[in-house]
């Protein structure tokens, strides 16, 4: 059964103000969904309310064609959320970070040291995450993204601090990652160079 | 990639990971763990010096002293329960993680007893000596310390979850958690009173177990709930 994430007649709507109605998409495995929109437009709460974490005040979101209320805990098993903010204990060091991930998904399958060699943070490994550039902790946080294995990216913002052969690579490792068949959705306010099928939200 | 259906991962899975993980950010921090102890063992050991050091009185005012101070430590540190993982983004990636919410809500509430609520039982033998209890006197403190703290641990969890989005939110969660909290402020003290006075106190000891059982059994799931509300 071939994965597939969609969203009909979204609609959220925050105070005062709307952020959207009526929102629909659809993402098949492969390809990228790319969340346009001014700061503020609703890209975050847009990728929350996929993630299950924010109510809407209407519509729903399926996976495998099934409401992702219905089934919160496979839809989580099959996703990971790079967050604005990294989610990393600062207090922690790198290994003591992934490790505890790791924990979190006994099922991925991933090697910690190629992960960290491919981010180029292997050197890295004692120091406590505090101690490290903002760049670097987004890199970490990436390796958290490689370590759990799984189909679906949700990505906020990923370029945040990080420098031109950072972003590089993260667009690298979403193009592999769609041509392995899994799926992304990006959200950006900058231009995205990623060879893939692209769909675009604009909010 | 693997397939998640495939290979359901054990339920003790992220309740070790959690404890495993918090264990280890308070061994770098001690300063958090100390805390609370202080504040037991400073009250425990300021409140003789301020009533006068009479044995009759000392003896009958100790379980009490003794239980009220382990109450307040308790709420003290029960505001950073959920507050580290809410500012650093952890908390939302244990929101839409793999693992049951409930299971790694109780791993949180497992690790904060284990750093903040059993150290306190472990000290409150060597305060009680300060009261001149005597030692079949202090073994009953510690069991009721030991059970209350547990519920104490587990009731905290849910004020802590619900208030953990507020700023300067520790008014409120010792609110929310005193109604709670007060059956086993009562039935902690009054057992360790009758334990002092010679008379039958186990009646005690069984209702404070199953307030442990009743609370270990719901607070998890109102504990996930709350979360889930509270970071919407």
């Amino acid at each position: 059964m071939t994965s597939k994430l969609s969203g009909k007649g979204l609609t959220l709507i925050r105070g005062e103000s709307c952020l959207f109605r009526g929102l629909g998409f659809a993402l098949n495995p492969g390809e990228l969904l790319l969340l346009e929109g001014q700061n503020g437009s609703g890209k975050t709460s847009l990728m929350r309310a996929i993630a299950g974490m924010l109510s809407l005040e209407t519509g729903e979101i399926y996976w495998n064609d099934m409401e992702v209320s219905r089934q919160r805990q496979e839809f989580h098993g099959a996703l990971v959320w790079l967050a604005h903010r990294t989610g990393l204990k600062g207090d922690l060091n790198l290994v003591e970070n992934l490790r505890f991930e790791a924990a979190l998904r006994p099922q991925a399958n991933v090697d910690l040291a190629a992960v960290c060699k491919r981010l180029g943070i292997a050197k890295l490994k004692r120091l406590p995450l505090r101690s490290l550039s903002a760049g670097q902790q987004r890199r970490v946080a990436l390796a958290r993204m490689l370590m759990a294995d799984v189909p679906l990216w949700l990505m906020d913002e990923p370029f945040t601090n990080l420098d031109r052969e950072g972003r590089k690579l993260v667009m690298e490792l979403t193009e592999e990652h769609l041509a392995k068949g899994g799926m992304c959705v990006l959200a950006a306010h900058q231009d995205v160079d990623i060879n893939a099928t692209i769909k675009r939200v604009a909010l | 990639m693997s397939d998640s259906s495939q290979q359901q991962p054990g339920i003790l899975a992220g309740l070790l990971a959690v404890t495993r993980r918090d264990l280890l950010l308070a061994w770098k921090r001690p300063g958090d763990v100390l805390n609370p102890l202080f504040f037991f063992a400073m009250v425990c050991t300021l409140f003789p010096l301020a009533v006068g050091p009479s044995p009759e009185q000392l003896t009958v005012s100790g379980p009490g002293v003794l239980w009220v101070a382990a109450l307040l430590a308790t709420l003290l540190s029960l505001n950073a329960l959920f507050m580290g993982d809410h500012e650093d983004g952890s908390l939302d990636q244990l929101l839409v993680s793999p693992q049951p919410l409930p299971v790694l809500a109780l791993g949180k509430t497992l690790s904060h007893w284990l750093i903040s609520g059993f150290p306190l039982v472990l000290i409150s033998p060597l305060l009680a000596m300060t009261y001149r209890m005597s030692t079949d006197v202090m073994g009953v403190l510690m069991l009721t310390l030991l059970l209350g703290t547990i519920c104490l641990s587990l009731l905290g969890s849910i004020g802590a979850a619900l208030t953990v989005g507020l700023h300067r939110g520790t008014a409120l969660l010792s609110l929310l958690i005193l109604p709670l909290a007060m059956p086993v402020l009562l039935l902690g003290a009054n057992t360790v009173s009758l334990a002092a006075g010679n008379e039958v106190y186990a009646t005690g000891i069984w209702a404070l177990g199953a307030y442990v059982i009743a609370a270990l059994s719901l607070a998890p799931f109102a504990t996930a709930a709350a979360l889930r509300i509270s970071n919407e």
